[in-house]
């Protein structure tokens, strides 16, 4: 791994960062960091989360102005002071969380911040720059459609459009544009970051997904803990070679669980007979103690539906769920918490925790009847004692039980919901995409933690949009497409290509 | 077919105003059975006269909320400029065309001073014009030496502005001209200029506009200081209005401006409401107010039913964006 500098920018290189040295307080973020970019690339920038690779991108366009270090942009020397700068000067950036006005029309979106030179402007010369921008781009909306109406990926689509709608946009900048996509749509962008890239536009793809990484760039920047790896050519570097270098370690993202554990003896904990809804359509299935039940399809497709049903987070308009041979009626949340259910939303920060809050007192938050004294007194010291045990049993990295939640990172945030579950003697959980936008390195650690969690007894239901995810860790493989169960796997049978075509199938 | 169109718009986007234009035909309807002489020109100009200070306070407070924020200062700066005015006529003896000014730009003193609040010092907007709602109660009182401000009477020649509101020759209400003037500058401003985008989008997501480039916190200082020079407008009507303007009141007004908006379908979370639903909303509020006196019933009433329908309308939109959220 050596560390050569980088070279000034020239014929062949359109940016080049060297040198950058950033510090927040008590953090040193970036320690010499460099990175190149050719013209006409597209470049992958992997790191787990943490490793800088944001606070490098929010240097490069102008967000945060003060740093150590030399930016080299097309012929000079840039120090962009803000974010407007660097897009006048040809960098535009698409933020992970796609930042939109929701109740406003695309055409407003796109063209925010450039309506007009003066005070006045015209909402149809916006809407006629904005339909040729959808034209050029094929993407399927109107310049007057509100955001709040689109689909993910059709957000994502007016929010790139949106990015090289800047004239002579040079670099785009696109950080994890795929976290929300479909299949489909992951394959409609890349199309499109290809005829971006022909055109000579320089692209930087952050990605946490090494196929896509693979699918779609020509080198891969690896960085880690705030310092630049290196860099390398795509095609000749296999995946787990680029996985070593940002974890600094082999972890095998190949592993996939050749046969279910679970007898075909073992206890029947949750049934769920034709459950329907307008969104689901007849959905049955079973899980047995100890197992891991995977739900597999593409994003869309009704599992989380599935899980909001099941836990009365909806309403059903048919179907029946037991939970130990038992008919159960869950009409809101509480009734399934009170089944035993426990629910771990993929949206940890919005429905699964209190960010402001300490470990403790998320942990303790389902289950706080359990810590009352003369039924009134919160027992804090009993809460602790909880609370600490959990996070020896699960290895939760926190200084303390009073560290707020929000200064966890994301793989640690995640057991701290699970802590909050097990708390309450929850013996069905549900797994709504454990790891997504955990890194690679933390990802490991929730397998493990998945897999104690069935060896306890406990039965788990688990969404996954990761193939490799679904094959690792499940016994037993639901399908689903628009709404409906497409087909059922056990593990020994299931293969990616077969639970790719039943998700993909057409079902009506 | 220009109907279909309607009949699409009433369903869609233009539903809580249609919903609030109902509730106002309704409201007058079941006024002019049950209440006595309700059904009478006089009232109808009587509505229109007692609507036109809180219709101005209202016009400011809808762009403050649709930009997510809130102004709780302008019924005590409305009184406040007022009392101010009233220094500038009877004690600084200045001409009464000026003393007006003076009441304009007091107002709009109070508003930028919240906008610099709010924008450049990122205080929360709760906070900060709660703080300038004491701070305008307190100080215009202290200007005005806790004295009553009399504003001459209308048969007075200094009195001359009164009619510009309340007398015509042919009992046309004068001042509904005057808020209807202003309701179409600040929608011109709203739809055709950069300023509305701003206000709607600065509502609807304050990052993406921050990260669009756009210097927020000029534009919020631009928003509040629009909202406390329509309090300045409110202050004229106001002395216009009750002549007599006493120290340390002012405070509630606010609250039917709120409420103005509220009923017109603007949402406390930003990003949405407009102009036309806060003008239905003031109108609410006006008819209920002089529908009730037409049924004797004591003043008390009106606050309750003002704050029925408050949460008679936020209920609506509520149970609508939950049925759109079920559609979807």
């Amino acid at each position: 791994m050596s560390k050569p500098s980088a070279p000034t920018p020239g014929a062949d290189l359109i940016l080049s960062m060297r040198g950058i040295d950033k510090r927040f307080p008590g953090v040193h973020a970036l320690k010499n960091c460099q990175l190149s970019l050719k013209r006409g690339e597209v470049l992958a920038l992997v790191g787990e989360n943490g490793a800088g690779k944001s606070t490098l991108m929010k240097i490069l366009t102008g967000i945060y102005p003060e740093y150590a270090g030399e930016v080299w942009f097309d012929q000079g020397q840039v120090r962009f002071q803000h974010i407007r700068e660097a897009q006048q000067a040809g960098i535009s950036i698409v933020h992970q969380e796609l930042n939109m006005l929701n109740n406003m029309t695309v055409a407003k979106n796109i063209f925010l911040g450039r309506e007009s030179e003066g005070f006045f402007y015209s909402e149809r010369r916006l809407n006629q720059l904005a339909q040729s921008l959808i034209d050029e781009f094929h993407i399927h909306v109107l310049p007057t459609d509100k955001i709040i109406d689109l689909s993910v990926g059709k957000m994502q689509m007016v929010e790139i459009a949106r990015a090289m709608s800047f004239p002579q946009t040079k670099v785009l900048i696109l950080d994890e544009p795929t976290a929300a996509l479909s299949e489909t749509e992951t394959s409609d962008l890349f199309e499109k970051i290809r005829a971006l890239r022909d055109k000579g536009v320089s692209i930087i793809f952050i990605s946490h997904r090494m196929g896509e990484i693979k699918r779609i760039s020509d080198r891969v920047t690896v960085m880690r803990d705030g310092e630049y790896i290196d860099t390398v050519v795509t095609q000749d570097t296999e995946i787990d070679s680029i996985i070593k270098m940002m974890v600094g370690r082999d972890i095998g993202q190949n592993i996939r669980k050749s046969a279910s554990r679970i007898g075909s003896d073992a206890e029947t904990i949750l049934e769920v007979r034709h459950l329907s809804s307008p969104k689901v359509h007849d959905v049955s299935f079973s899980l047995r103690r100890g197992e891991i039940l995977g739900f597999a399809g593409l994003v869309g497709a009704g599992r989380t539906e599935v899980m909001r049903l099941l836990f009365g987070a909806d309403r059903l308009t048919g179907g029946e769920v037991l939970i130990r041979g038992k008919p159960v009626l869950l009409r809101k949340p509480q009734d399934a918490v009170a089944a035993g259910l426990g629910y771990l939303s993929e949206d940890r920060k919005r429905y699964g925790l209190v960010l402001g809050m300490s470990l403790v007192g998320n942990a303790v938050m389902a289950s706080l009847n359990r810590f009352l004294s003369l039924g009134l007194f919160v027992n804090f010291a009993a809460c602790l004692r909880a609370t600490e045990r959990f996070i020896q049993n699960l290895s939760i990295k926190t200084p303390g039980p009073l560290q707020l939640v929000k200064n966890l990172s994301g793989g640690n945030q995640q057991k701290v919901v699970v802590t909050k579950w097990l708390i309450r003697d929850t013996d069905i959980l549900i797994f709504d995409e454990p790891t997504r936008g955990i890194d690679v390195g933390a990802k490991a650690e929730i397998y493990r933690l998945i897999e104690e969690l069935t060896a306890e007894g406990k039965a788990i239901i688990m969404v996954s949009s990761e193939l490799p995810e679904i094959l690792r860790l499940s016994d037993r493989v639901v399908v689903m497409c628009e709404g409906r169960k497409t087909a059922e796997f056990d593990i020994s049978e299931a293969t990616a290509e077969l639970i790719m075509k039943h998700a993909t199938a057409n079902t009506n | 077919m220009p109907i279909n169109r309607l009949i699409a718009y009433i369903k869609g986007p233009g539903q809580q105003k249609a919903i609030a234009l109902a509730a106002l035909a309704a409201l007058y309807t079941f006024f002019c059975i049950f209440g006595s002489h309700f059904a009478s020109r006089e009232t109808l100009i009587s509505i229109f006269d007692s609507s036109y200070y809180t219709g101005f306070m209202a016009i400011g407070m809808t762009l403050v909320i649709i930009s997510a924020g809130i102004d709780l200062s302008v019924g005590t700066v409305t009184v406040g400029s007022a009392l101010v005015g009233g220094v500038a006529y009877t004690v600084w003896h200045l001409p009464m065309g000026v003393a007006l000014v003076v009441i304009v730009l007091t107002g709009t003193l109070f508003g930028l001073i919240n906008g610099l609040l709010i924008g450049k010092l990122d205080l929360p907007p709760f906070i900060a014009t709660l703080g300038s709602q004491f701070i305008s109660m307190g100080l215009c009182s202290v200007v005005a030496r806790v004295q009553t401000m009399r504003y001459p009477s209308i048969s007075h020649p200094d009195g001359w502005f009164k009619t510009v509101f309340f007398k015509t020759v042919s009992g046309f209400p004068m001042g509904a001209l005057w808020v209807l003037l202003f309701f179409v500058i600040t929608v011109i401003l709203l739809t055709y200029t950069k300023l509305g985008n701003y206000t709607y989008a600065i509502g609807d997501n304050e990052e993406a506009v921050r990260l669009s480039g756009i210097n927020i916190a000029n534009w919020k200082v631009v928003i509040y200081t629009i909202s406390g020079f329509f309090s300045g407008l409110a202050g004229i009507i106001y002395a216009a209005t009750f002549s007599s303007i006493t120290p340390q009141t002012g405070g509630g007004l606010e609250m039917y401006a709120i409420a103005a908006c509220v009923i017109g379908g603007a949402s406390l979370a930003g990003g949405v409401g407009s102009l036309t639903g806060t003008l239905i909303g003031v109108l609410v509020i006006s008819v209920l107010k002089n529908g009730l006196m037409s049924m004797w019933l004591p003043v008390q009433w009106q606050q309750f039913f003002i704050g029925l329908v408050v949460l008679a309308a936020v209920l609506v939109d509520v149970i609508r964006s939950k049925k759109a959220h079920n559609a979807k």
